[in-house]
């Protein structure tokens, strides 16, 4: 990964190569230090891991700005951005009217002009209405112009179901991002990852997608001295394996990979050893490391929120058959939200998550382990 | 013409301002007055307004066909036939009707509130509170072929369209007797039989499905010689949706087309927290109709009267062909931006005000006073309608969940996705198809 950003920063400019080499260092050496980390951790929740990030790199770097719908007064519509106004002044946390094509153009131009903007959508399902300069402003961009024009832009916010909020706010994005060319799409599920992908990503001279999810704000995790130090940054492209297995691996992201966990809890009890594997980057997606697992485990479940169809399981899988096909033990079993936009009853909207249940079934399943045919209806 | 705003129609040339000879020449269209505007202070803004602003030069490819744009019409009282007396802005039986319309949508959203805190319902609930002479006011001049969009903030808009509470409640909680079954939820009211075509979530969304609805009027009159097609949609949305691009693009294109349609805002002063003041550069939004060709009024949004009066005029241009109308209704919510909103920003003094401005006290009070209808009359109405919120609640409750089946059903209006054969039918409903032998 850091050789394609160095192939990149060598072709963008003195600017960019500089960027890179502190991107390379803070990395490394949070890297290095991450290796050991012991100390008896402080804990921290999602949304004061990111408002945290937030605070420091502002303070950091004059050019960083937060912008978006009720960032400021409001102190965020999840209070993500809680005290950033007092701190900062409206003028580097800009509340916007509602106006997403507007103010992610705004924010794009500002980056093509030597700005680095955060734009916060209220939800990533408004992004959509923000799709062109997303894609055609912002990713398309460096590559049009041959590397003269960078485009150092950060779109965050919640992605995804919430609860009982219907079709029209309950969107997984990360295969639609994932997709896309000249975008790096991180998805951080702990408080170690958004502290350490958002610093990623606000330092990094492309345009990220950060998606975050809604439930997960109020999560408290541990989190190390380490992933305190404001020099703390996580590398773009690198999967965690959030738990070690033999027998099955399991892919997640974001809110799933809790999910995973719980479910490789109740395997183990019945003797099956899964391997849990925390994607944080879609794009950039860490092919080695998922490959390793599976020629290890021999079998995979990915788990996902987002649509069956070209999702993020899709591509998981067809990297396992190009790389590993010989290693596989089992047809791969994917994981996904319901082939159909998200139904607000609340019964058939947890039918159309995936679940607990879910994941520790298809993970018998391609074990060969039997499962009540009941379950499986 | 008995119109609200016909009476500025004659005089608008280009740097001149229409009603002169009504009121005094306005400051509207230079930036100080936008300072004074707006009372996110809490400040009394309705009667500190001019009474007619300075009117758009007229379309010049339209011959005669002039745009004005109205502030504050006050509808002096006019001759009505029927049990009231004359001199009375409605008859005894339209007061009532309006006086239960309101009374329904706020005795609705009271019960909305509280199954939201009984886990009745769940998500995103946004309440209506304080709005209902803009629905009432407009809806109830509508037929049953007309169309109503509207946004997540879309019950009442939906009841006064002639949706039954039992369906809307049933919605909310999730189950089959809902309008869409529990698919669609508080956000997203449909009703094709009542041509309520959304609940839309996202900002701006409704306001080219709404153009699209009058487009297709206009198309069916002219293009498929419906000769009695005179359907009119209005499309309701808020302040800060007036500073979406969707907002604007719609404006061209409908005063371009002369569509069918009005164009209702509700400016309750706030979108969620954020201030119409600090979110918009000129924040009279009324003033954006001429400016596209189309007539802008602006009206006080807590009298049901004076919204009505303005409806008829405008739902009557769009009727007869002469095209759309942005209307502005200064309005208020009285509860917060949804139920999860702990609604910190908004002043307590305004929203003092505001409470003390209740559309539906206000209409009483008128009934009252011209000895429309008596107390118990009045009486009478609240409690049925408490007993139509009741019944609502209970069948609600009562009634099933969807079952697991319903998940995957209503993706496509096709029953499968396959698609129609060269015969014209659903290519699924062909015995062969699932054979594997049908030609696809
Ligand atoms: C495209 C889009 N961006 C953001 C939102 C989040 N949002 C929901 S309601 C709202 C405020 C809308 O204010 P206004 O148009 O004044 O309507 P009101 O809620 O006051 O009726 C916002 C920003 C959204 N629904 N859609
Ligand atoms: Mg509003």
């Amino acid at each position: 990964m850091l050789s394609i950003l160095r192939r990149r920063a060598a072709a963008g400019g003195s600017d960019a190569v500089l960027l890179s080499e502190r991107l390379r260092k803070s990395c490394a050496a949070a890297m290095m230090r991450f290796q050991g980390y012991t100390t008896a951790a402080k804990e921290m929740t999602v949304r004061e891991a990111l408002n945290s990030v937030l605070d420091e790199e502002m303070s950091a770097d004059p050019r960083v700005f937060l912008m978006g719908e009720e960032v400021g007064e409001y102190q965020g519509a999840y209070k993500v951005s809680k005290g950033l106004l007092q701190k900062f002044g409206p003028e580097r946390v800009v509340d916007t009217p509602i106006t997403e094509a507007g103010f992610t153009g705004i924010g794009v131009g500002a980056a093509y002009y030597g700005l680095r903007p955060v734009v916060e959508f209220m939800t990533f399902n408004f992004a959509m209405q923000a799709i062109d300069h997303i894609i055609n402003s912002a990713a398309k961009t460096n590559y049009m112009s041959a590397g003269n024009i960078s485009v150092p832009i950060v779109f965050r916010g919640p992605n995804g179901a919430a609860a009982g909020v219907g079709a029209q706010h309950s969107h997984c994005y990360a295969a639609w991002y994932g997709s896309c060319p000249g975008l790096k799409v991180l998805v951080p599920y702990s408080s170690e990852d958004a502290r350490g992908l958002l610093k990623a990503a606000i330092r990094d001279p492309d345009p990220v997608v950060f998606l975050e999810n809604e439930l997960m704000y109020g999560e408290r995790f541990p989190v190390s001295a380490e992933a305190l130090d404001s020099s703390f940054c996580l590398p773009i492209g690198k999967a965690k394996i959030e738990r070690e297995g033999k027998d099955v691996t399991i892919t997640a992201f974001s809110k799933m990979v809790g999910l995973s966990l719980e479910a490789a809890e109740i395997l183990a009890k019945e003797g099956i050893s899964a391997e849990v594997i925390n994607l944080r980057s879609i794009r950039p997606l860490d092919r080695s490391t998922i490959n390793a697992s599976v020629r290890k485990t021999n079998r995979l479940v990915t788990v996902e929120e987002g649509f069956p169809q070209h999702g993020v399981g899709a591509e998981i899988g067809m990297s396992i058959v190009e790389d590993s096909f010989g290693y596989l033990d089992a047809p791969i079993e994917r994981i996904t939200g319901a082939d159909v936009p998200m139904p607000y009853a609340a019964n058939l909207e947890r039918m159309a998550l995936p679940q607990i249940e879910d994941i520790v079934r298809a993970a018998k399943r391609v074990c060969y382990r039997s499962v009540p045919m009941a379950a499986t209806a | 013409m008995s119109a609200a705003f016909s009476s500025v129609r004659a005089v608008c040339h280009p740097g001149s301002f229409a009603g002169e000879k009504r009121g005094p020449p306005a400051t509207a269209a230079s930036g100080k007055f936008a300072s004074g505007f707006l009372g996110s202070s809490g400040k009394v803004w309705f009667g500190a307004l001019p009474a007619y602003v300075r009117a758009a030069p007229s379309a010049r490819r339209r011959g005669s066909f002039s745009v004005v744009a109205v502030s504050d019409v006050v509808k002096e009282k006019k001759p009505k036939r029927s049990s009231s007396p004359p001199d009375l802005l409605v008859t005894k039986e339209e007061g009532l009707e309006l006086y239960e319309d309101m009374v329904l949508g706020r005795t609705f959203e009271d019960m909305c509130a509280q199954m939201y805190y009984r886990g009745k319902m769940f998500g995103f609930v946004h309440l209506y509170n304080g709005q209902e002479a803009v629905s009432t006011g407009f809806i109830k001049l509508l037929k049953q072929e007309d169309c109503v969009v509207s946004t997540y903030r879309d019950h009442v808009h939906a009841l006064s369209k002639g949706v039954s509470s039992r369906a809307v409640m049933s919605e909310l909680f999730g189950k089959t007797t809902g309008c869409c079954r529990g698919q669609g939820g508080s956000m997203h009211m449909f009703s094709k039989e009542h041509n309520l075509l959304g609940g839309f979530a996202f900002i701006g969304e409704g306001i080219p499905i709404a153009t699209g609805a009058a487009f297709t009027s206009k198309y069916r009159r002219e293009v498929l010689k419906e000769a009695d097609c005179d359907h009119v949609t209005v499309a309701f949305f808020g302040d800060g949706t007036c500073n979406n691009g969707q907002f604007y693009e719609c404006l061209n294109m409908a005063a371009l087309w002369k569509l069918p349609i009005v164009f209702v805002v509700e400016n309750n002063l706030w979108a969620i927290g954020m201030s119409h003041l600090r979110a918009t550069s000129d924040p009279q939004i009324w003033k954006k109709g001429p400016a596209f060709g189309m007539p802008g009024v602006h009206v006080d949004g807590m009298d049901v009267l004076k919204v009505r009066e303005v409806a008829k005029e405008a739902i009557g241009r769009a009727r007869r062909g002469e095209g759309p109308t942005l209307v502005e209704c200064e309005t208020y919510r009285f509860r917060g931006h949804s139920l999860a909103d702990p609604d910190e920003l908004r002043d307590p003094a305004e929203k003092a005000h505001y409470a003390a401005r209740d559309p539906i006290v206000a209409l009483k009070k008128y009934i009252r006073e011209n000895n429309l209808a008596s107390e118990a009359e009045l009486k009478a109405i609240d409690k049925k309608i408490d007993e139509v919120i009741e019944d609502a609640v209970e069948f609600a409750d009562a009634s099933p969940p969807p079952s697991r089946s319903q998940l995957l059903e209503n993706v496509f209006a096709d029953p499968k996705g396959f698609g129609i054969g060269p015969d014209g039918r659903y290519r699924c409903e062909d015995p062969k198809f699932t054979e594997g032998t049908a030609h696809v």
